[in-house]
């Protein structure tokens, strides 16, 4: 699946495949407030409960969850704040 | 770790009820011969069997004819799923049920798929609760022969719309199987439903008993080779000593039910409330409300599932876990994952008749410093 249209790129690309969860969500966790407001983070994971957690962190984090990707997997995190 | 161990994992297996303990020891001297036979040792293996029937149905208020003893729960939820396939095939090949089914439920459903079958995932909310419109919808559309409704989520304690699913199937004609685990026993069943099964380990009986009610006028047909036992639903020789055991305990369980539900739910509150507020980052799930009496279950970020359940084994302290990392499959947990809740760090804390304050209070005071532990030890103290 791909993004809606005008969907921010990736500033960066976390690549977490191999890790199992939590590491996954806590690489994401260290990097994303370094980054600006408004960058978009793509975080590769192929650990299935990344599908669950990454967007469960957004929610918990108030930070928004772009959108999954099948290729890597890859889930793209925005900082909302 | 000088303290006694605490055992919170119920929904997994209760301790032993004294009473299962008691007719065990006197069924096994009683009831070992096989109740088919036509002689003295035989008929009172029959006489064993035929009151087992009986206390069991009349505690479920069913009739003793619609309930069979199988040799386990998953055995019961398989022959309800594939049964219930079987006897209405002329109508359909389809099988509808909640995202959240026991993993007994779902493997049956793949079998049936794997058959040429179809199955009908139907989602539910972030609180575990069943999509009641999308399941009405999809016990409408034609082709289905079976829908299957957990009676309460046994990951994290929401109580599902039975009743209402019910009437929902009942309107469709198609008949509804519960998966009632978790509810026999400890709250009552609601009604409406053509098949339902149980367990008895989960009660308090001792492990290796089910329970298979079909009630009359419901078509299913058994999906295991011709055996006439058990009103051919189940084959082979029951273990006679311990559905006895089961059935007593059964009885037991259930006339003390409203009374420790109503003792176990604050606790369940209790550690609710103290795990969400004493506990940084963490996610109770499940309906805080309707839910059930004996269960909580919570998510702590950032931290291992498998870690979590051996730094509490370590302590004293018995509970399952969700948590991909803790299943042989390394998946997290379906039902986590249909709410779309965080899966690792979980936990699920199941409580029984011999949980005591004391337990419950001791668990709370240790937690907050075992998952600081975990946290301080990956280095994730404050993200």
């Amino acid at each position: 699946m791909s993004g809606p249209v005008g969907e921010a790129a990736p500033v960066e690309v976390l690549d977490c495949r191999g890790q199992r969860c939590p590491l996954p969500v806590i690489k994401l966790a260290r990097r994303l407030p370094e980054l600006p407001v408004g960058a978009v983070l793509r975080v590769l994971a192929d650990d299935p409960a990344a599908a669950v957690d990454i967007p469960a962190w957004c929610r918990m984090r108030g930070q928004e969850f772009v959108a999954a990707h099948d290729e890597g997997p890859g889930y793209d995190v925005r900082r909302a704040g | 770790m000088s303290a006694s161990p605490v055992y919170l994992d119920a929904a997994t297996a209760a301790p032993p009820h004294p009473v299962a303990r008691q007719a065990l020891l006197a069924a096994l001297d009683d009831g070992w011969a096989d109740p088919a036979r036509l002689y003295g040792q035989a008929r009172r293996a029959r006489q064993l069997l035929d009151a087992a029937r009986e206390a069991a149905a009349a505690t479920l208020g069913v009739r003793a004819d619609e309930l069979s003893f199988t040799p386990s729960g998953t055995a019961a939820a398989h022959s309800a799923v594939l049964g219930g396939l079987a006897g209405r095939r002329r109508v359909g090949a389809t099988l509808v049920h909640s995202a959240i089914e026991h993993s007994a439920v779902l493997h049956a459903a793949q079998r049936h798929v794997a058959g040429g079958g179809s199955a009908v995932s139907v989602p539910v909310d972030r609180l575990g609760r069943l999509d009641l419109d999308a399941f009405a919808d999809a016990v409408r559309a034609p082709g289905v022969a079976l829908a299957a409704l957990i009676g309460a989520s046994h990951e994290v304690g929401t109580v599902q719309p039975v009743a209402p699913a019910a009437a929902a199937c009942a309107a469709a004609g198609v008949p509804l199987y519960v998966d009632a685990a978790q509810l026999v026993g400890r709250v009552p069943v609601p009604a409406g439903w053509s098949v339902l099964t149980a367990s008895a380990h989960k009660w308090g009986g001792p492990p290796g008993v089910g329970l298979l009610v079909v009630r009359k006028g419901t078509r299913w047909e058994s999906p295991w080779p011709a055996d006439e036992r058990e009103s051919g639903r189940t084959p082979g020789v029951v273990n006679l000593p311990a559905v006895v055991a089961a059935a007593a305990s059964l009885r037991a369980a259930a006339a003390d039910a409203a009374a420790e539900a109503a003792r176990l739910a604050p606790l369940v509150d209790r550690i609710r409330a103290r795990v969400a507020a004493e506990v940084p980052d963490v996610e109770v799930v499940g309906d805080p409300v309707d839910r059930l009496p004996h269960m909580v279950t919570f998510s702590c970020l950032y931290v291992d599932g498998e870690a979590l359940l051996h730094a509490l084994d370590r302590h004293g302290f018995a509970v399952s876990s969700g948590s991909s990392c803790t299943s042989s499959t390394l998946r997290p947990s379906h039902v986590l994952e249909a709410m779309g809740v965080l899966s690792h760090g979980n936990v699920r804390v199941s409580l029984h008749r011999e949980t005591t304050v004391a337990d419950v209070e001791r668990f709370l005071a240790e937690l907050p410093g075992i998952v600081a532990a975990l946290r301080a030890e990956a280095g994730v103290v404050g993200l």
